[in-house]
């Protein structure tokens, strides 16, 4: 958050009240619970499931939460970055950390495309016709078999070590795969605390906020809006090549609209417009899902349900809820 | 490319329009809403889907296409009915996302439903047994199934304009989506407004997916593809114009068919890359302003 903001929400909070604290060391605070986090969960591939979508929820959040666009079509954004490392590995024959790269560069060019025409649309029409794009992108990729294995998913994308300064990591074990798809997770992490807390950061909220006064401010709203949008595509891209690697296939299902539709779920349930919302939204949710499916293979509808229920009574989400109430 | 005469694309283009039908009646129950009530409704492709199953349903209990006809826009129509009561207006006045988020959630919870209650793989949809055949139309035989399909949506289309332009509910109705708050001064209790407009574009999404269900048969996730092509032609059209709407169903319908005659591995895209240029030269559409029918 920016020294402006904070300057106004100051006077809300008293000095040195956790919340203050947790926000200051935002970065760090998740750093060490992702460090921590596998002794406590007992399902390490859960585990990574929920760093990877917890990543993916963070770019779309700077989107949805603080730039005030509902997407619809994130999916497009994680999945070029998913089969972009793939394609990097499997027909390229990339080392590991050039095709993640090749993940985050497809992630921000696709944002690129799918922004310079979804940001000519004001409001409401944002999420239909960034949902109508993703769409598109779905077909494109369904089509092109030759490179993307079209509806069978791209297969072997086999990385089982990672060389690292003469240093050999194996990536099979799920412990060290935990730990080296963390790494990532927490230094994107300090990345986005960096970007929100830049006056570039203040201009996001400044924009969501009054659009109006933002302009006459003198910030360009277009140039603003579209520039989120293409970091959102970064962070996304990141998460689908670590996603990519992790499932060692890309299934077409990950351009679906309904991978578009969970982040928008698991935002809103952690709380969009904050920090730590997006991890939390992916653990509850899909440690939730993990619950659940065990228990009836419908698990759709209690998700479906729970998530009507949010935007009802809980529109904040959890931690967003939990903010509100310690600033009371 | 040989045999590729004009008869051929007369023919295709006529089978464009039957498939733009559908799109114009998914596509004007979604603008009759959104230029109402200011909600996208993410659930109507739920809404339509279920429409095809009711009919479904209702056939494999005895009854024909033509009570279908009739009986399945009323059950969807009071079951969107209940839907706007008790989910949806809780959420006015709290940001346009809310009822939108909501209907999303909600198309989860409906498709699983039908999941549950049909299972997960799609069934055949006989056509009536009248309407089955083709016709010969001048450039060639054309099914008679989507020459109705054509027929109905016109029939719905006069119906809906008659009750918005010479009945006073519809009125009402032209005067809340341009201004809300002066009808409520006016004394109009629009909320029962919003109730029953909601009402009728879910019917309409109900008619229009019995209608489909013959052409491509019923399973439960049928309402997302339509979906995401309905946000295009709204996109095209200028959403909140009923106008817009049938034009760029209409228009969606044709290319669709046209690529899949000369490029069938793009007749997907096309509509997209149709909404792409669209955005470009002319991002409110083609008849996007605030009002309805205007």
């Amino acid at each position: 958050m920016s020294e402006t903001t904070q300057s106004i929400k100051r006077p809300g909070a008293a000095t040195g009240s956790w919340y203050e604290l947790a926000t200051r060391h935002r970065a760090s605070i998740v750093a060490a619970v992702i460090l921590v986090f596998p002794m406590v969960m007992p399902f390490t591939a859960l585990a990574v499931n929920i760093l990877i979508y917890g990543l993916y929820a963070l770019g779309f959040n700077l989107v949805f939460g603080y730039l005030g666009l509902l997407s619809f079509g994130h999916a497009a954004l994680f999945g070029t970055g998913a089969y972009l490392c793939g394609i990097a590995i499997v027909h390229f024959g990339w080392p590991w950390y050039a095709a993640i790269a090749a993940g985050v560069a497809g992630g921000l060019l696709m944002a690129l495309l799918i922004g310079v025409l979804a940001i000519r649309t004001r409001g409401i029409y944002f999420a239909m016709v960034t949902m109508a794009l993703s769409q598109c992108v779905y077909y494109l990729f369904y089509q092109a078999v030759d490179l993307t294995g079209g509806e069978n998913g791209l297969r072997g994308i086999n990385v089982r070590t990672i060389d690292l300064f003469g240093l050999r990591i194996d990536f099979i074990n799920p412990m060290t795969r935990y730990y080296v798809i963390a790494a990532f997770v927490i230094a994107a992490f300090f990345v986005m605390s960096r970007i929100l807390a830049s006056p570039f950061g203040a201009v996001i909220e400044a924009v969501r906020e009054n659009e109006g006064r933002a302009r006459a401010s003198g910030y360009d709203v277009t140039l603003t809006r579209l520039l989120t949008f293409v970091l959102s595509g970064g962070f996304c891209g990141l998460a689908g090549a670590l996603q990519a690697l992790h499932l060692s296939i890309v299934p077409i299902e990950i351009l679906h609209y309904e991978t578009s539709g969970l982040v928008v779920m698991i935002a809103l349930l952690g709380g969009m417009g904050t920090f730590f919302g997006p991890m939390i939204g992916a653990a509850v949710f899909l440690v939730l899902e993990n619950v659940v499916s065990v228990w009836t293979v419908h698990w759709q509808l209690i998700v479906g349900a729970i998530f009507i229920a949010c935007v009802l009574f809980f529109p904040a989400g959890i931690w967003g809820t939990l903010i509100a109430r310690g600033r009371r | 490319m040989a045999g590729l005469s004009f008869d051929l694309i007369a023919l295709q283009l006529f089978a464009g329009l039957a498939l733009g039908a559908i799109y114009v009646l998914f596509a004007i129950g979604l603008s009759l809403i959104f230029g109402m009530l200011t909600v996208v409704n993410f659930a109507h492709g739920a809404f339509y889907m279920v429409g095809a199953y009711v009919g479904l349903y209702l056939i494999s209990i005895g009854g024909n296409f033509w009570i279908c006809l009739v009986a399945v826009p009323i059950a969807i129509g009071l079951f969107g009915l209940a839907v706007e009561r008790v989910l949806i207006r809780p959420l006015y006045g709290r940001g346009i996302d809310y009822p939108l988020l909501l209907t999303f959630g909600l198309s989860y919870v409906m498709v699983e439903c039908v999941r549950i209650a049909f299972g997960k793989t799609g069934y055949p949809f006989d056509t009536p047994e009248i309407l089955q055949g083709a016709v010969d139309i001048g450039v060639g035989y054309f099914p008679l199934y989507r020459l109705f399909v054509i027929g109905a949506t016109a029939v719905v289309l006069l119906a809906l304009w008659l009750f918005l332009e010479k009945t006073s509910f519809g009125l009402i109705i032209r005067a809340g989506a341009r201004d809300p708050q002066i009808v409520r001064v006016l004394g109009v209790d629009v909320s029962k407004v919003w109730l029953i407009v909601f009402g009728i574009g879910t019917a309409i999404a109900g008619f229009a997916g019995l209608l489909a269900a013959p052409l491509q048969g019923v399973i439960p996730e049928m309402g997302g593809t339509i979906l995401a092509e309905a946000f295009v032609v709204t996109v095209v059209g200028g959403m909140g114009s009923i106008g817009g709407a049938v034009l760029a169903g209409l228009l969606v319908g044709v290319v669709v068919s046209m690529t899949s005659l000369f490029a069938p591995e793009m007749a997907k895209v096309s509509i997209f890359a149709l909404m792409a240029v669209v955005l470009i030269v002319r991002p409110q559409g083609f008849f996007g302003r605030a009002g309805l029918m205007s």
